[in-house]
């Protein structure tokens, strides 16, 4: 989980309903073609917002992954970003190639949009490309000499093969534990969990959780709650952080057990994480 | 030193605290001391924006009790949700019936999640025995509509924390009220609620913590079945215990 805005949406501590009241969803997705651009780019994050899956948003929002009259002076592509972000909540795989084909578009967002798009979607078929753009970080197994590289959405990528278990990239993952910005390391851990299942790297993020830096501590708690690491439960509980994102990090944990246990009993791990949530409410 | 010389002392050292480890440090040893000239300061940490302040302010607001409801009933108006949500939890924790209309207003209305979770969970820790045993039926069937009201809020942490409510009153109503009349409809309202939410609720989370709660309800009734030795106190209600968020 990265720390932009955007992946807040849902979780910062203010996490109030944005009231979406003024726009219908037909609404919504007419504004796609809107000649307005701002309402083209509010639309489109709209849409995944309030999840809103139906399939006209669906063949909409793809076909701005190709939009060309939306662009920042820097030559950036906000629409292309919204929607790419929206893809990813709609749960529909037919945007799985198109999202791959943004991997390669010129703006880092769009980029790093569609990496965490392709990681909720889930599809494997994804990996080989995000491998692509993982190795551009990398001469043979160690990270580029110039650093800190920020040439590619790292993190995105990273936490997309962990989620993946894409376990073949393993090696490439490794020397990213290494890299000068904080948050890519812990997507690196957090990769590196999910697909060993090492303690350690689950460790290695609980660590993180005393670190100085509130902005971190918060990026942790989300890795935290993705990986499902339980021994990592108390020290959740207690570390700095607003209690919003505590717990969604301990609800992580949660389901974590409830998905590997029979549905007939709470085991003993789930209901010590119940407790520590109620204690949080 | 006794306390009347401390207090000063203690406020001072969260006034002049100059970061944010040192007003934590402070708030702490202030709240520790649970004395009730603090409340004031106590309630003024909830609004500075530093989570374990406030943390350590709400448990000693809650560790004070009763003194702190007016004050922290009068910060409910605030502008600042982030100290109001905090404010709520500390109600919550302290669970005054005085509280009660806020704590409804709150959880139904209130455009912050964090307070409408906080509200919430304070509606299952109120203390019945605080009221005249004539209106304790009328109060409960209020908080009961509100939590299945708000059982159905669209965030998963709202649902969640009127699970843990639902639970709490749903053990409660036997043990406060001997009025028979209308009490199995206000049970079976609750188990229904709760059987309709594990079937229907789109979060596994909460699916989860509704399963927690049925648990705990069969339990109980299992043991009104089998009653213990001892008569239950109203003492013995529990009250959740509120986690200390301290590094």
């Amino acid at each position: 989980m990265n720390s932009s805005p955007q992946k807040f949406e849902d979780l910062s501590a203010t996490g109030d309903n944005t009231d979406g009241g003024s726009l219908t969803v037909e609404q919504a997705i007419a504004n796609l073609e809107s000649a307005d651009l701002g309402l083209r780019f509010y639309a489109a994050w709209w849409l995944g917002r309030f999840r809103i899956g139906k399939p006209a948003a669906v063949t909409k929002l793809i076909a701005a992954l190709e939009d060309e009259a939306d662009r920042t002076p820097e030559g950036g592509y906000p629409l292309r970003r919204n929607a790419g972000r929206a893809l990813g909540k709609l749960g529909d795989r037919q945007a799985v190639l198109p999202l791959i084909a943004c991997l390669d578009c010129s703006d880092f967002y769009v980029r790093e949009a569609a990496a965490q798009s392709l990681e909720m979607l889930g599809d494997p078929v994804c990996i080989p490309a995000l491998i692509k753009l993982l190795v551009v970080g990398l001469q043979g197994e160690q990270l580029v000499s110039h650093q800190p590289d920020l040439s590619q959405p790292y993190e995105a990528i990273l936490e997309a093969l962990g989620t993946l278990k894409a376990t073949e990239v393993i090696p490439l993952v490794k020397p990213f534990l290494e890299h000068p910005i904080e948050l890519v390391q812990y997507a690196a851990a957090r990769a590196m969990y999910q697909l060993t299942q090492e303690p350690a790297y689950g460790e290695r993020l609980v660590k993180a959780l005393a670190g100085e830096r509130l902005q971190l501590r918060r990026a942790v708690l989300a890795d935290l709650g993705a990986i499902g690491y339980l021994p990592a439960a108390d020290a959740i509980a207690q570390t700095l952080a607003e209690n919003s994102l505590k717990l969604i990090s301990l609800k992580g944990l949660l389901e974590h057990q409830v998905n590997h246990i029979t549905p007939s009993t709470l085991s003993e791990g789930a209901i010590k994480v119940i407790n520590l949530m109620d204690s949080l409410l | 030193m006794n306390n009347s010389d401390l207090a000063p002392v203690l406020i001072r050292a969260v006034e002049e605290a100059d970061s944010s480890d040192r007003l934590v440090d402070a708030v702490q040893e202030l709240a520790a001391a649970g004395i009730e000239e603090s409340v004031p300061t106590l309630i003024a940490a909830l609004g500075y924006n530093n989570p374990g302040a406030a943390v350590a302010a709400v448990d000693g607001l809650i560790a004070i009790g009763e003194a702190a409801v007016s004050p922290l009933l009068e910060l409910i108006d605030d502008y600042n949700y982030g100290a109001r949500a905090w404010a709520l939890r500390a109600l919550a924790g302290i669970g005054d019936v005085r509280a009660l209309d806020t704590l409804l207003e709150a959880a139904k209305t209130d455009f912050s999640l964090s307070v409408r979770r906080a509200a919430a969970r304070g509606l299952g820790t109120l203390r019945w025995h605080q009221l005249p045993p004539e209106k304790v039926e009328s109060v409960q069937t209020q908080v009961l509509e509100a939590l299945l009201l708000i059982s159905q809020d669209p965030e998963w942490v709202v649902r969640y924390a009127a699970v843990t409510s639902l639970e709490t009153l749903a053990i409660a109503i036997p043990a406060a009220v001997n009025n028979a009349a209308t009490l199995p409809d206000q049970a079976s309202r609750i188990t229904n609620q709760l059987q309709q939410m594990l079937d229907t609720d789109a979060d596994l989370g909460v699916r989860t913590r509704v399963k927690f709660a049925q648990e705990k309800i069969q339990q109980q009734q299992h043991q009104e079945v089998f009653p213990p030795k001892r008569k239950l106190q109203e003492t013995e209600v529990e009250v959740p215990h509120r986690g200390g968020g301290r590094r």
